[in-house]
């Protein structure tokens, strides 16, 4: 099994089982300050609910809520974990170099960028699995663009 | 046609003997005779457990395909040369193999169709339809696939009329009870799946249609799931139009068929206009041909009709005892290896079921699942199945389901357990 075993790293696996940040955020609605969105891939399901806080330009909180496979569950915690105390221009172009590794040129310069995210590298080769992992990024997508919800239809 | 076929095994068809099919089929599957099977995915064999969602095609099939555009093609009911006389008997011969093939008496009884989808769609707007006020009610129930509920709230939300669907149980049964308490009145039309694609169920067909004449109502029976498991005979059931597809069937894909009665054929209005399906036009008024072209507007799917027949008659040739028999072993044998497996809850457990085995594995979900399968050479289908309704009742947002066919053998149904094992083994489930 070695081909699904590069697909599904311990990393993943791990933050599968044991989702980081998995929780609402109370006092988050449309503001200023707070984003949420919901995201949808109404083809296999995955669903979830992305919570971000920002002070000015930087990040405080991001936390989510949802269902759906390994992939999706490991790439929502992976982002709630990533974006806590980065500037929203970074979070933008971390966001920006994830979605172009899963959805252009698989360049290895860029991937090296990319630090934890690059576990998700293997994805590229499961055409049917890319929208579980980008699902939360379209959705960060939708909630720092102020739009409620994304579907990856 | 005269020519000796050459199968993939190097023999021709009528050395490998049609006779011997359903005894073949007994002594293991007929894998043989599928040659995408003599295709290694990856270096390994490939174990294809996804027959409900599409089944492989036999080497009859494709070379009725091959022959019919290589040496019969033309268009039909028009030409007068030789050429479209021959291509116009072919596909009326298909027609009267579907005809034989589901019972009907009439070959006028059966009108070709993209699929089931087309044909159901085509029902509600040609028959129903015009039988309907708003507050009518038209009666489904709980285990259908998308294609037998979203075409009948299409034309509830533009005839005020109300969709009722009908509850099923735990095992994934229909509850004829409360189906039966749900005829009323006002119910135009029943529209129900003679075997559910998400759980295998076969519904009690006799049952329900003897319920429906005592209240006159008249049953569509979705057929899709049910022609490659089960003989089908529409004179005996006595239902009013029973609905299939050819891609599920072996055949290929684009062609499908549905039976109607006669009376009701004759009463109903075309569903879309065009060639093929008048008796003169002219701008003041057209009149329309007689069934069944009155339903078949336009150029049809001439080829697949002539595979469609092919996969007919290979299916004949196996026949129904070897079929039903070699299906009853798997599905016994695969729901006792499935079930033994720690953490597995299969979905829909009914006391009549064809070869599907949907469940859900714990701590581990379905499209996960389906990869892992994948790599190790195993087709599945994992998701909702066309069937949401069926999910939301399991409480599951999806299930991976294994569905069977004619080349499948326990082998199969071992590298599945197999497959399954590692996942557990790699999710730590």
């Amino acid at each position: 099994m070695s081909d699904t075993r590069e697909l599904y790293q311990d990393l993943i696996l791990d933050h599968g089982r044991n989702p980081r940040n998995f929780r609402p955020m109370a006092d988050c609605e449309h503001g200023s300050h707070c984003h949420c969105a919901e995201g949808h891939n109404p083809l296999c399901g995955d669903k979830l609910t992305l919570y971000v806080r920002t002070n000015d330009e930087l990040v405080e909180d991001v936390s989510f809520q949802g269902s759906g496979c390994a992939i999706f569950t490991a790439s929502s915690s992976i982002l709630t974990e990533l974006l806590r105390g980065r500037r929203l221009s970074e979070v933008r172009e971390l966001k920006d170099r994830f979605l172009a590794m899963l959805t252009e040129g698989n360049d290895l310069v860029e991937v090296g960028r990319l630090g934890k995210l690059a576990v998700f590298a293997g994805v590229k080769e499961y055409p049917m699995r890319v929208k579980c992992a980008t699902l939360a990024w379209r959705t960060l997508e939708a909630a720092l663009d102020g739009s409620d919800s994304t579907s990856t239809e | 046609m005269n020519r000796p076929q050459l199968g993939i095994a190097g023999v021709s068809a009528a050395e490998a003997g049609e006779a011997n099919r359903g005894q073949r089929l007994l002594a293991g599957s007929l894998r043989a005779d599928f040659p995408l099977f003599a295709h290694p995915e990856r270096g390994r064999p490939l174990v294809y457990l996804d027959s409900a969602a599409s089944s492989q095609k036999p080497q009859p099939v494709l070379d009725a395909l091959q022959d019919f555009y290589s040496r019969g093609y033309a268009n039909i009911h028009r030409g007068i040369y030789r050429l479209s006389a021959e291509a116009t008997a072919q596909y009326e011969q298909a027609r009267k193999d579907v005809a034989r093939f589901v019972g009907a008496a009439r070959a006028e009884e059966i009108v070709f169709a993209r699929g089931t989808t087309e044909a159901i769609n085509l029902l509600a707007q040609s028959f129903v339809r015009p039988r309907l006020k708003a507050g009518d009610e038209i009666l489904i129930t709980w285990m259908e696939h998308h294609s037998n509920i979203v075409p009948w709230q299409l034309l509830c939300e533009t005839t005020g009329a109300v969709l009722k669907v009908a509850p099923i149980s735990d095992a994934g049964e229909l509850d004829l009870e409360a189906f039966t308490q749900l005829m009323t009145p006002r119910t135009r039309a029943i529209s129900v799946a003679h075997v559910s694609n998400a759980l295998g169920t076969v519904n009690p067909l006799r049952e329900i249609i003897r319920l429906a004449r005592e209240r006159d109502i008249p049953v569509i029976v979705d057929g899709a799931q049910a022609v490659p498991h089960v003989p089908v005979d529409v004179q005996d059931l006595d239902c009013d139009f029973y609905v299939f597809s050819g891609h599920k069937l072996y055949g290929p894909t684009g062609i499908g068929a549905f039976y109607g009665k006669s009376e009701h054929l004759q009463a109903m209005p075309p569903y879309q206009g065009g060639g093929d399906m008048i008796r003169t036009v002219t701008f003041a008024e057209t009149t329309y041909a007689p069934p069944p072209a009155r339903f078949e507007a336009g150029t049809p799917d001439i080829a697949g009709a002539v595979g469609l027949a092919a996969a007919i008659r290979y299916v004949e040739s196996v026949g129904f005892a070897a079929i039903e028999a070699h299906e009853k072993e798997l599905l016994a044998y695969g729901t006792e290896v499935l079930e033994s497996i720690p953490g597995l809850r299969m979905i829909g457990t009914a006391r009549r079921k064809v070869g599907v085995f949907s469940f859900v594995l714990d701590g581990v979900h379905p499209h996960d699942v389906g990869t892992i399968l994948d790599g190790e050479s195993v087709a599945v289908r994992a998701g909702h199945h066309c069937a949401q309704p069926v999910m939301d009742r399991y409480g599951v947002p999806a299930t991976t389901r294994a569905s069977l066919g004619l080349y499948n053998d326990r082998a199969d149904i071992d590298a599945l357990v197999a497959a399954i094992l590692k996942t557990k083994e790699l999710f730590g489930a």
